[in-house]
């Protein structure tokens, strides 16, 4: 039987052609469908150890999900998933798989891995689709209130496993709508924002109480809530975009990838002129950076009718830190890369609007902290791009409205709350933290594995 | 939620309106010189609105906006009992308050209103407040009788000359300054209206050295600090308005790339505004903007 495994490869995903999915802002790929899932889910060696889990911030069971799929009971699988990951249409999207689960995959070794990632998706979706999706058993109530502080994958994460442990428990979002990251930065085209809504109802139907529209640190503070709340997470994010600091950067036309991305997903500015917010629709794009983000931002230009796109990067293909299926995407839909490029300078017109970027090349030399080598400018390779728009995707820092405004709740230097790394406690009694408030901007699975294990934390602390 | 319980019209053309929110979470914690942001439809903007009053018994929360866009326009066609769909706030960092002694407080239009709310809290804390308050004409100006109920000297300016003093207030501005030049009691300045008055209001009150401060409106998406699109320059260094203001030093702050910030969206405003404007004068169905889409 190992042997006919063997001969299956890994199957491809269907997807839209490159050339017409860069002018659209539908879905990429179109998902399994049951017989290519099952298929695929053969080919898994079902490993009685599995190397695959531990690649798993919050330990999905792998391998007994792809079983179930494999025996097409998919609504079983889906909720096998659900066990340990409340967000598994999510995950099964915006995972880095490559560099966790399927980098352990034992059928990796010899071929391609068991494409975990998108047999995940494919059992998440089913369930939604086939309106399968169950109540969980919930513990009967403790009597205990908590809050959330932030509505993003930490703070859904955490959410969706106290209600279930039996509190009473109430997310505050500042944005008017639920999902942070997921709704404000992820575009639609990689992460469709009726599946996010699909999974807040779920939550929402759990008993879970959401007040969008209010921003703690400023309406309240962590210290009214804990008048009222037995316990609090603070799940805020990475929201406070870092720029370059290089001439240029006020100019009309730059912009951060999160104002960017938050006005084409958040405020759909892509439907502009039916939705009033507007975002510069440029001829011509260049994005700094090489994460996610960038790819999102980068690709969001040529869906807005950019007629060139480019990433601006300063080191090699090979230590870009977005996923490898971002950059393939990117890649397909024609974005220019422009790598070991650095941007030195913003160049405008009378008028106060960009130009075009003054870039350096850059070339590798000895490796720095990170171990990644490091970018050295190449004297005299000065160029310039021409652009009307730049997006700076160079990373964010904490949102600086909670640490601000609880005294006692230690920082890092950087202004990261700091926490325990596997119960979320910070210096604070009673407060909790978890995702990139805390480690610094990371992925959404990181995020929900922090949102995981302070639930259980607080769990313990609320009744005991 | 967020329910209008009083609405008022100051002027017709341009429209300026008052609107007091039932908003008690908001309205307990503001205090003078904050701001809100809100949204009126699914499909509309955010926008942020520097608050004019606070009544704590009440739970309310007043604005004052001049329609100039698409979504003040839309604002604008509330009525009483109607709900903003989304009103968030209070949002940047409070005036700060001391006893000053003597306060020069300048303002421009619908900068009436915040001012006016600064003022009451100046008042709290024993300073003496010399109001000047300016309109480009008699029609637009609003709250004489509350501004002299607050203050302890109010100068009345029009451009035309149609009431009050014809003239910019910035010469009231210089003139009280150099009458003060001796004595020297006012310590501070506090200039909110429209960019350019500001921006005046700074370079006038310069050289005398009487610190400023102005209350910037530039364009936010998030306003809590997220999205830096209301990033200003500020003694040489990027500023965020909406965490780090609205209120800044006016002989520190970079107006002209305000000014030219503000432009960003120029064209799309105008087409948002077309499209309104052609949509009211055709029907009044509601699905006009569905076939848009």
């Amino acid at each position: 039987m190992s042997t006919d495994k063997k001969k299956i490869s890994r199957q491809p995903m269907p997807e839209q052609e490159p050339r017409v999915r860069a002018r659209n802002f539908d879905e990429v790929p179109f998902g399994y469908s049951p017989e290519t899932a099952m298929l695929e889910a053969s080919r898994c060696l079902q490993c009685k150890k599995p190397k695959c889990v531990e690649g798993c911030p919050v330990n999905v069971k792998i391998p007994e999900f792809i079983g179930l799929i494999a025996d097409g009971d998919f609504i079983g699988a889906a909720r096998k998933l659900k066990e340990t990951n409340a967000l598994p249409a999510v995950c099964g999207r915006v995972c880095p798989q490559e560099a966790q689960c399927e980098s352990r995959c034992v059928v990796g070794k010899k071929g391609e891995p068991v494409a975990i990632g998108r047999l995940e998706r494919f059992a998440a979706d089913y369930e939604r689709q086939q309106q399968a999706v169950s109540r969980p058993e919930m513990a009967p109530p403790t009597g205990k209130k908590v809050a959330i502080v932030g509505s993003g994958p930490a703070g859904l994460t955490c959410a969706g496993d106290l209600i279930k442990l039996g509190h009473r428990v109430t997310i505050f979002e500042a944005l008017h709508k639920t999902g942070g990251v997921l709704v404000y930065g992820i575009p639609e085209f990689r992460l469709p924002k009726a599946i996010v809504q699909a999974e807040v109802d779920y939550l929402a139907s759990l008993g879970v109480h959401i007040e969008v529209n209010h921003v703690v640190g400023m309406v309240d503070t962590v210290d009214e809530l804990l008048e009222e709340y037995d316990a609090i997470f603070v799940g805020t994010g990475a929201g406070l975009p870092v720029f370059m600091n290089i001439p240029g950067e006020n100019l009309n036309g730059v912009y951060s990838a999160n104002e960017y991305l938050t006005r084409s997903n958040l405020m759909k500015a892509y439907l502009f002129p039916a939705y009033d917010t507007p975002v510069a629709v440029g001829r011509r794009v260049a994005v700094f950076g090489g994460g996610n983000v960038a790819m999102d931002a980068s690709r969001t230009a040529l869906r807005l009718g950019a007629e060139k796109s480019y990433i601006v990067y300063r080191r090699s293909h090979e230590e870009m830190p977005a996923r490898g299926e971002e950059i393939h995407h990117a890649e397909e839909e024609g974005v220019d890369f422009q790598l070991l490029a650095n941007p030195l300078r913003i160049v405008g017109d009378d008028q106060g609007c960009v130009t075009g970027v003054e870039c350096i090349r850059m070339a590798l030399g000895e490796p720095d902290e990170s171990g990644r080598r490091r970018p050295v400018p190449v004297e005299g390779s000065e160029f310039v791009l021409e652009v009307d728009t730049v997006v700076v995707a160079i990373g964010n820092g904490p949102n600086p409205l909670i640490p601000k405004t609880t005294p006692g709740l230690d920082l890092t230097r950087r202004g990261n709350i700091l926490a325990d790394e596997e119960t979320g406690r910070t210096s604070r009694d009673g407060v909790f933290a978890g995702g990139d408030i805390v480690t610094g901007a990371a992925t959404v699975i990181m995020a929900m594995g922090a949102g995981k294990k302070a639930a259980a934390a607080m769990h313990e602390y609320l009744v005991s | 939620m967020n329910r209008i319980i009083a609405k008022a019209e100051y002027s017709r053309d341009p429209a300026v309106k008052m609107m007091e929110i039932e908003a008690p979470a908001i309205a307990r914690k503001a205090k003078g010189g904050q701001f809100i942001v809100l949204r009126v439809s699914e499909t509309g903007e955010r926008i942020p609105l520097t608050i004019a009053d606070t009544d704590v018994d009440r739970g309310t929360v007043t604005i004052v906006f001049q329609e100039v866009g698409k979504t003040t326009a839309d604002l604008g066609r509330l009525e009483e009992g109607d709900e903003i769909l989304d009103f968030i706030g209070p949002l940047g960092q409070p005036t700060h308050m001391d006893n000053y002694g003597a306060v020069l407080c300048i303002a421009g239009g619908i900068g009436i209103a915040p001012v006016h709310n600064i003022i009451r809290e100046l008042k709290r804390h024993g300073n003496r407040v010399i109001t000047i308050m300016g309109a480009r004409t008699q029609d637009l100006l609003f709250w004489e009788d509350k501004m002299r109920a607050v203050s302890d000297e109010v100068h009345v300016t029009t451009d035309d000359g149609s009431y009050g003093r014809k003239g910019l207030v910035t010469a009231v501005e210089q003139e009280l300054l150099e009458a003060d030049r001796d004595a020297r009691d006012i310590s501070l300045v506090i200039g909110i209206g429209p960019p350019i008055m500001m921006k005046f209001v700074a370079k006038t009150s310069e050289p005398f050295g009487v610190k400023t401060l102005v209350s910037l409106n530039s364009i936010m998406v998030d306003a809590t600090g997220m999205c830096g699109a209301c990033r200003v320059t500020v003694g040489g260094k990027t500023r965020f308005v909406c965490v780090d203001g609205p209120e800044f030093d006016g002989h520190q702050v970079d107006f002209d790339e305000l000014m030219q910030r503000q432009r960003m969206y120029l064209e799309q405003e105008k087409r948002s505004m077309e499209l309104l404007l052609q949509h009211r004068a055709g029907c009044d169905c509601g699905g006009c903007r569905q076939e848009e889409i």
